[in-house]
């Protein structure tokens, strides 16, 4: 029985890491055509490093996530404290508000944006393109930080206080190091769907791509071997990082970090 | 200062870019020629385009309902006691999800072109080359890969959690195995199967890029409708009385997922949708 339970999670895990492997094994294949196999070579490692267009796109997807990622998680920690002491109906209007971008497809969002931009004849590059990364991760981090808001005691702030310590100072040493965790989550998360994005950036975005764009106008061409290395390299870090994180080994956020990916 | 206070600059980075630009595709919907109008919307209702929808339903339907098939029997074994400690095993059904969506996508253009593995394994055994690309099965297995895991972590992560001493509970009363599994695991797993279908079957109804790449725009599904009449076609109007049917028709189908969650845990969202 459990013979069989293994055989069940690992034919899932050859279903899922089959694909990947091909990539990574095409990346060291001498021949430039699929078809063929040339023998082993690094060439297609050296050349990524000299290929701009990648590199450009690199530089596009980590930038924009990070900067993203700042912007929204000091936005979205803000916002989540001033909702947490909303009465109800302002509440629940935020809160609905915060759902909206989640609940949307990525490419009805990408298109309302669009229209927007050129509505407010603003040339789409990659300002738009962060601009909307910004609207689409907040709402990420409004959701992991808003729990841990609720967890803690309220009194806490108020004994901050009688003690003589300023809003701003109760604020940054007493609400933020409770909160802290959810904070990181939210950054996480935000980071994690930044990089991940294709459908919003495709459409806020016309004179700047990013990787996830450059890889979709390849294949409407020809996709250089280029990007099996790129592939190979994006899966290792991807391995390396989870494995750290989960060595690392703690209860901050698991359930929610670990469903990150390309979502909704 | 109230605290409250503190969410006015995100009132208004919502406002300027979520509410308005659904109010400009709103604008654009209803209007056509300058005044008020719904032919767009009646344009929709030719067969033409009714199919494309319904076509679009039916291919997320089937994804789903694999990934369901697929992720549940993953997630309750995932979910098992034996498995608890050995976490490796979760992180390894994480990782993929976190390559590049493209990219994994792409890889599947490797696996079932003319001259790909599959192909070429299938002319060694003797069936002879088929045709895989650009047909449905191609997107359908394109989705069902991309998807399966937001199927398998909603239901691991409810099941995970669940008290093992139910189980214990419900086998010191007389219950079989399977008696156990459909009384006690599969109600606690109800959340985590409404949220797995709903986070599998939007992105499978709305995806443009699988059917691009995988479909090779042999055929259309609705979001390469909405696409093309954006950045081909150049019709706004039609263009936003589509989103605007799909934005409901999402927001109907999470609404009717989420009465069918018992715990409500949706209710946390202020309750609208």
């Amino acid at each position: 029985m459990k013979a069989l339970r293994r055989a069940y999670l690992g034919l899932v895990l050859v279903f899922l890491y089959a694909p990947i492997a091909v990539l990574v094994v095409y990346s060291f294949n001498q021949s430039e055509t699929r078809a063929v196999w040339g023998g082993l070579s690094l060439k297609w490692y050296q050349a990524l490093f000299h290929d701009k267009n990648i590199l450009d796109a690199l530089y596009v997807t980590v930038s924009v996530a990070a900067l993203a990622t700042m912007a929204a998680t000091v936005l979205g920690t803000i916002a989540a404290i001033g909702i947490h002491s909303m009465k109800s109906w302002t509440r629940d209007l935020f809160m609905n508000v915060t759902n909206l971008p989640m609940l949307m497809p990525d490419i009805v969002t990408g298109i309302s944006l669009m229209i927007l931009f050129i509505f407010m004849k603003v040339p789409r590059g990659y300002g738009t393109m962060l601009l909307a990364h910004v609207t689409f991760d907040i709402p990420y981090v409004i959701f992991s930080v808003l729990p841990r808001l609720k967890r803690m005691n309220p009194n806490l702030y108020e004994a901050a206080l009688d003690l003589g310590a300023r809003p701003q100072t109760a604020l940054l040493k007493v609400i933020l190091p409770e909160i802290l965790p959810g904070v990181i989550t939210g950054a996480l998360l935000s980071f994690t769907m930044s990089l991940d994005d294709f459908a919003i950036s495709y459409f806020t975005s016309v004179r700047t791509a990013n990787l996830s764009m450059l890889i979709y106008s390849m294949t409407r061409r020809k996709v250089p071997p280029t990007i099996n290395a790129l592939s190979a390299i994006m899966f290792v870090t991807v391995l390396v990082l989870l494995f750290v994180v989960n060595n690392r080994g703690s209860d901050t956020g698991r359930g929610r970090g670990t469903s990150g990916g390309s979502a909704p | 200062m109230k605290r409250s206070y503190f969410a006015a600059p995100y009132g208004l980075w919502m406002a300027v870019f979520t509410i308005v630009p659904i109010f400009l595709i709103a604008y654009y919907a209803f209007t056509l020629g300058g005044g008020f109008s719904i032919e767009n919307f009646r344009m929709f209702l030719e067969p033409a385009f009714v199919g494309i929808l319904t076509f679009s339903l039916w291919l997320a339907f089937l994804c789903t309902v694999i990934c369901l098939v697929i992720g549940y029997p993953a997630a309750l074994l995932l979910a098992a006691k034996d498995m608890k400690r050995s976490s490796i095993v979760v992180v390894l059904f994480v990782i993929p999800m976190w390559m590049n969506f493209l990219l994994r996508t792409y890889a599947w253009m490797t696996l079932l072109e003319d001259t790909g593995l599959i192909n070429r394994f299938l002319e060694w055994i003797g069936i002879g080359r088929q045709r895989l690309m650009y047909t449905e099965q191609a997107v359908l297995m394109g989705m069902v890969y991309n998807f399966l895991p937001f199927m398998i972590f909603p239901v691991y992560s409810v099941l995970s959690k669940r008290d093992e001493r139910l189980l214990e509970a419900a086998q010191d009363l007389g219950a079989n195995a399977f008696m156990t599994f459909l009384r006690v695991t599969f109600p606690l797993s109800v959340p985590g199967i409404v949220s797995g279908v709903t986070m599998v079957f939007m992105p499978a109804v709305t995806t443009f890029v699988i059917p691009r790449l995988l479909g090779g725009g042999t055929f259309m599904m609705f979001g390469d409708l909405i696409e093309n009449q954006f950045l081909t076609m150049d019709d706004w109007h039609f263009g936003s009385a589509l989103s605007l049917i799909m934005m409901v028709l999402i927001l109907i189908s999470v609404g009717i997922l989420n009465r069918a969650d018992p715990s409500g845990q949706a209710a946390e969202g202020g309750g609208l949708w």
